[in-house]
């Protein structure tokens, strides 16, 4: 359990026995896992099944009864230069006089540092983010103006602005258009052409497979987590969701579908 | 207290301690309490027209019920600009309040400005309106606020589920068809009423904090809407009986103050020993979770390892093998298993030292009788939520207690029979030991669960 | 040019009164510079309870100095604002009550705080709260002190660094203070403690608090706190230009609110009035024609966007029914058959009906008939509709009954690009699926 620390390769994310709770609830227990590095990581499942709660303590945000994390060996706080977060929409206020290019640029902050201001080598770098998450002639909107999909993007245009090693991502697909999800899933593989670690949040089981090479399947506990190819089977789904949710039978059904529509 | 006007003045603040804290109590959980703040300022411009028109017009420009209706004008028009602001513009809550606060005060500061050069009508002692005097409250004051405060507990009661669904979940509450706005109109204008004829009896200040703390102390006390509105009304009737006589016995403290000091101190105590989130209450809400939660990681710890008679194996387990209770476990191999450290495993030991549940002596750890059939209830119990989760997953979130003492109090009977049928399967399932002095009636549970 | 304003008011004496509008403006622009964060970070209501919360300060000044020495009742001020900060946010955080219920809880209590211990200092000394309270700015001018030869107000001087010290606080922490307020949680992630930037700015907001009220009185600081940033959020999107009109509206509310002290009283007979009021009404006067005619978010300007788009809208309806009856040569509508088949009073319809002849695109007057222009204008709408109807059955194989709504939506939205794209992914279909023909683009 241990071993990774004396092993060449370190974890960018290893968690150790993380309990959090609220109240007398336990909300996620146990949770123990290591990610390989330069992967697509999926967790999925159901709702209520702590996966939020699990990356906010991953961050320190909120209080942990038990459990240790590792970010590529260290603490989160020494080594939290190397993640980013794009969190959930609903987390700020949209009505706050921004532009997108603002937002972005938010995550060059630390490398501009206390009191400097913004330059127009910064400016262009979050330009070109933007550029990669297709939104750069939205540079100049206020953000209240974006469509959720665009919101989103610029969020994970802010994200990758802060190059970090390791993102952690709260839904980044949801209620976003087709438009944005293609593009989403794009960076995510250019992140990984970069040996960049990715851990997504997702609800959509159809896309899974399609989407990640690794997935941790958590249903207050770790269910199953491995390889896409070997743990995102049947079997463990049914042991996340249940199996009176006739979900696979859908997957199953969306699947066939998709193979006789091409 | 055997002074009349002590007497009056002692009624006039408990009613009007009792009316705002009703009132308050829904102001603050519509999250406005300082409605009441922007409100009280907001009728300064009323009172110095008010004045000026009766003067003009040749009446007595002080005649109380005219101020007060002045008040009461521009403190609904301050409601109609709050309103209009929140609902109309993108600015928020806050801004529109003070934005009402300031604009209306200043009107109110400029008129004043303009009264005072007025020859006819005495304008002195018109700003007493606003800054109260509560020690020569007077009779008439106290009627004032007699019916004021009926007028208040009334309405408030004859509307308590609507105005409990508008603090809840205004959204929701439009989509029922109820008329928020109406709503919180009348909410609001309750809020002018009670702070109208609170204000020149006692004065701004003391009346934003009547409408505030006992409220907002009540909020630590409870969950439950309509005993925060008990015990608000009951904080603010209390606050302010003591508080004016503390003031009428040492005549050099200001009654309105020592009120406010008198609420405040109220307001401290609940926070930290209110029973429902007073800061005492949930510090050792989360320690003894906390604490729960290591006992439990460690008398499962313990009965994992000793489950295993091979223990360099630890990822296979044997069925069959009786675990054996007097099986010493190092600490080396406690720390191993979990991420806890030293310190806080050493804390978990000695707790259940203490409660016999174990012996530690050389570095070494064993369970005691009592501890190893306590050990066998966690682990089993454990297991059974693990194996609800995987069988329910749909629905277990929701209903998933670890805490709770005994899974068989959350779930159904037939529940856990399936569980520990798949428990059986997968080899997993251990009897429970029973207590020796439950031997007669306690066999249950462990008989169900004895392996093949 | 302030100091000449005496030719047409009356009141006017050039050196007070200009005094007092540049004192009036200094306090102003200090004020609305950090205003627009308390704004926007929802903390509106902390300049009131600033105000209000410095008694006590200044009562232990008194009582550890002994004196009515300003320095150190000033300093005390400024400490015990702080505290009403630093009280607010633990007692919200710790106890879990909502920031404006805390906010109460704090300045209340401080507020009686200071009643008391000044009671109790009232046998030593005459310390009235009232005078605390209300530093007057009419009496500013009066209060002087020599600096290189020339006599300035003391009150200008204290604002005066005042207003530097927040300029370069804004200025220099302006991306700080900017991702503190939208995402504390990024920035204490980045290393910017949000918790750090938070006091940072009580501090701030407490000097300038103290600063302004203990010399131009409270209500025009709070006001000023407020309003200006309040009314240039209305006008922009732009975090620095709003900081930029803030200022703007803030000194003009300044030097009108004086002006308006000194002039509208006599309207009604009376003497000039105390001019900190007219300051604070006027900052309102000035926030609501923002929140009413602000470019994008004034309550006017959207209720026009609404009302012309609606018009338009009717317009092209009419022209769409003409062109249809003209299409399946049917009677052309009536007057009464327009207002029935939309639903719309015959007064709109007769006034829609008057603008499209005055741009030409109808003639007659009882039978509205399509001109050529009006005929290019309902060809658009209808070619429009149709591929839009053709899409969706196409594309999302939706039943051709439930179609119709939609297009007639869409049918308003949809310019030259759109169409062509339409177009081309429906394969340039001639008829839609209800079998009408699809007319073709207007040649340019």
């Amino acid at each position: 359990m241990n071993q990774t620390e004396n092993v060449n390769q370190v974890s960018p994310l290893s968690v150790d026995d993380l309990t959090v709770a609220y109240h007398r609830k336990p909300v996620i227990w146990d949770v123990a896992f290591d990610l390989p590095e330069g992967q697509l990581i999926g967790v999925v499942g159901p709702n209520g099944a702590g996966k939020s709660t699990l990356l906010k303590a991953i961050m320190d945000l909120i209080p942990r009864a038990s459990g240790r994390v590792r970010v590529f060996g260290d603490t989160y706080r020494n080594n939290r230069h190397r993640v980013g977060y794009v969190p959930q929409r609903e987390s700020v206020d949209w009505q706050f006089p921004v532009n997108a290019l603002d937002v972005v640029t938010m995550g060059l902050y630390d490398e501009i540092g206390w009191c400097l201001p913004v330059r127009r080598k910064h400016r262009q770098r979050a330009m070109e983010a933007l550029d990669r998450v297709g939104i750069a002639d939205l540079a100049q909107r206020q953000i209240s103006q974006l469509s959720g999909g665009q919101q989103q993007r610029t969020f994970l245009a802010r994200a990758l602005v802060q190059d970090a090693d390791l993102y952690l991502m709260d839904e980044p697909f949801a209620a976003v258009d087709a438009a944005t999800e293609l593009a989403i899933v794009d960076i995510l593989r250019e992140l990984k052409k970069r040996k960049k670690t990715a851990v997504v949040i997702h609800h959509d089981l159809q896309t899974v497979p399609d989407y990640f090479d690794h997935v941790v399947l958590l249903n207050m506990r770790i269910v199953a987590c491995g390889p896409v190819e070997t743990t995102f089977t049947a079997e463990n789904l049914n042991k996340t969701y249940g199996g009176r949710l006739t979900l696979l039978d859908e997957v199953n059904e969306a699947m066939r579908r998709r193979e006789t529509s091409l | 207290m055997r002074d009349y006007n002590t007497r009056v003045v002692v009624l006039g603040v408990a009613m009007l301690g009792g009316s705002s804290g009703l009132v308050g109590s829904f102001t603050l959980l519509r999250r406005r309490a300082l409605m009441g703040d922007a409100l009280s300022h907001a009728s300064l411009p009323g009172i110095a027209l008010a004045f000026m028109l009766a003067t003009t017009l040749g009446y007595d420009g002080k005649y109380l019920p005219l101020l007060l209706a002045g008040a009461t004008f521009s403190g609904l028009l301050g409601v109609g600009c709050i309103l209009w602001i929140r609902n109309k513009t993108r600015l928020k809550e806050d801004t529109a309040l003070g934005i009402v606060l300031s604009v209306f005060f200043g009107a109110g500061v400029a008129l004043l400005g303009m009264v005072q050069q007025m020859k006819t009508g005495n304008a002195a002692g018109l700003e007493g309106f606003i800054y109260g005097k509560t020690a020569s409250m007077s009779a008439m004051d106290v009627r004032l606020i007699f019916y004021a405060s009926l007028i208040a507990i009334a309405l408030s009661f004859a509307n308590f589920k609507e105005l409990k669904l508008l603090c809840f979940d205004e959204g929701f509450a439009g989509s029922r068809g109820y008329p928020v706005v109406l709503l919180d109109v009348l909410l609001m204008s309750l809020v002018v009423l009670v702070a109208m004829v609170g204000l020149q009896a006692v004065g701004l200040i003391l009346m934003i904090a009547l409408l505030v703390i006992p409220a907002a102390a009540a909020r630590f006390w409870t969950d439950t809407l309509w005993k925060m509105t008990a015990y608000s009304v009951i904080l603010g009737t209390v606050g302010c009986v003591i508080g004016a006589m503390v003031s009428a016995v040492f005549p050099n403290l200001p009654s309105g103050a020592m009120i406010v000091l008198v609420c405040s101190f109220f307001f401290f105590l609940s926070m930290f020993f209110g029973t429902a989130r007073g800061v005492v209450a949930r510090f050792l809400r989360r320690r003894r979770l906390n604490r729960r939660i290591d006992r439990q990681h460690l008398m499962r710890a313990m009965y994992e390892q000793i489950e295993h008679p091979d223990r360099s194996d630890t990822s296979a387990l044997k069925p069959g093998s009786e675990p054996v209770r007097k099986t010493k476990v190092s600490i080396d191999e406690l720390l191993l298993v979990r991420s806890w450290n030293w310190k806080r495993l050493m804390a978990a030991i000695r707790s259940a030292e203490v409660d016999e549940l174990m012996q530690y002596r050389h570095g070494h750890a064993q369970l005691t009788h009592a501890g190893f059939i306590e050990a066998a209830r966690l682990t089993r119990q454990h297991r059974l939520w693990e194996m609800y989760l995987i069988t329910y997953a749909d629905v277990a979130p929701a209903l998933v207690d670890r805490d709770a003492d005994n899974i068989e109090h959350v779930l159904e009977p037939h529940v856990i029979d399936r569980l520990e049928d798949l428990l059986e399967e997968q080899e997993l399932l251990f009897p429970v030991p029973t207590s020796p002095h439950e031997l007669g009636d306690g066999l249950t549970s462990s008989e169900e669960g004895i392996l093949p | 040019m302030i100091f000449l304003l005496g030719d047409w008011i009356s009141d006017w004496d050039g050196s007070i009164n200009g005094w007092i509008v540049v004192i009036g403006c200094l306090c102003a622009a200090s004020a609305s510079l950090l205003g627009n964060f308390l704004v926007l970070r929802r903390m509106s209501m902390l300049g009131d309870a600033i105000t209000h919360a410095v008694l006590p300060g200044i009562a232990a000044a008194f009582f550890i100095s002994g004196t009515r020495n300003s320095m150190a009742m000033f300093v005390g001020a400024v400490i015990v604002g702080l505290l009403t900060a630093v009280f607010t946010e633990w007692i919200r955080s710790v106890g879990k009550v909502d920031e404006g219920a805390s906010m109460g809880v704090v300045f209340t209590s401080l507020f009686a705080l200071g009643l008391v211990m000044l009671v109790a200092a009232a046998d030593h000394v005459d310390l009235d709260p009232k005078c605390v309270l209300y530093g007057a700015i009419d009496l500013t001018p009066l209060d002087t002190v020599w600096v290189r030869g020339l006599e300035i107000p003391r009150a200008a001087i204290v604002l005066s660094i005042v207003l530097v010290l927040n300029l370069a606080f804004v200025i220099l922490f302006f991306k700080e203070l900017k991702i503190s307020s939208f995402d504390p949680a990024l920035a204490t992630t980045m290393g910017f403690s949000a918790k750090a930037m938070h006091y940072l700015l009580m501090v701030l907001v407490s000097i300038t608090a103290v600063a302004s009220f203990e010399s131009v009185g409270s209500i025009l600081v709070v006001a000023m706190f407020v309003v200006p940033a309040a009314a240039a959020y209305m006008l922009t999107d732009r975090l620095a230009v709003m900081i930029f009109f803030s200022v703007i509206i803030a000194v003009a509310s300044a030097s009108l609110g004086h002006i308006a002290a000194l002039e509208v009283p006599t309207w009604f007979g009376f003497r000039s009035t105390t001019t900190a009021g007219p300051m604070a009404v006027v900052s309102g006067l000035l926030f609501l024609l923002a929140a009413l005619f602000g470019p994008r978010y004034g309550v006017v300007v959207k209720w026009v966007r609404r009302q012309s788009l609606s018009w338009r809208i009717l317009c092209d309806d009419i022209v769409a029914i003409l062109y249809r009856a003209e299409e399946r040569d049917t009677a052309m509508p009536g007057l009464a058959g327009l207002a029935d088949e939309l639903f719309a009073s015959s007064l709109s319809i007769r006034s829609a009906l008057l603008m499209l002849r005055r741009k030409g695109e109808i003639e007659g007057s009882d039978q509205p008939k399509l001109t050529p222009r009006g005929i290019d204008r309902a060809r658009e709408l209808v070619r429009s509709h149709r591929l839009w109807e053709q899409y969706l059955v196409v594309e999302t194989g939706a039943e051709t009954n439930r179609i119709h709504s939609h297009a007639e939506r869409w049918e308003h939205f949809t310019d030259r690009p759109l169409r062509d794209e339409l177009d081309r992914v429906t394969e340039a279909p001639d008829i839609d699926p209800h079998g009408s023909p699809i007319p073709p683009e207007n040649k340019l």
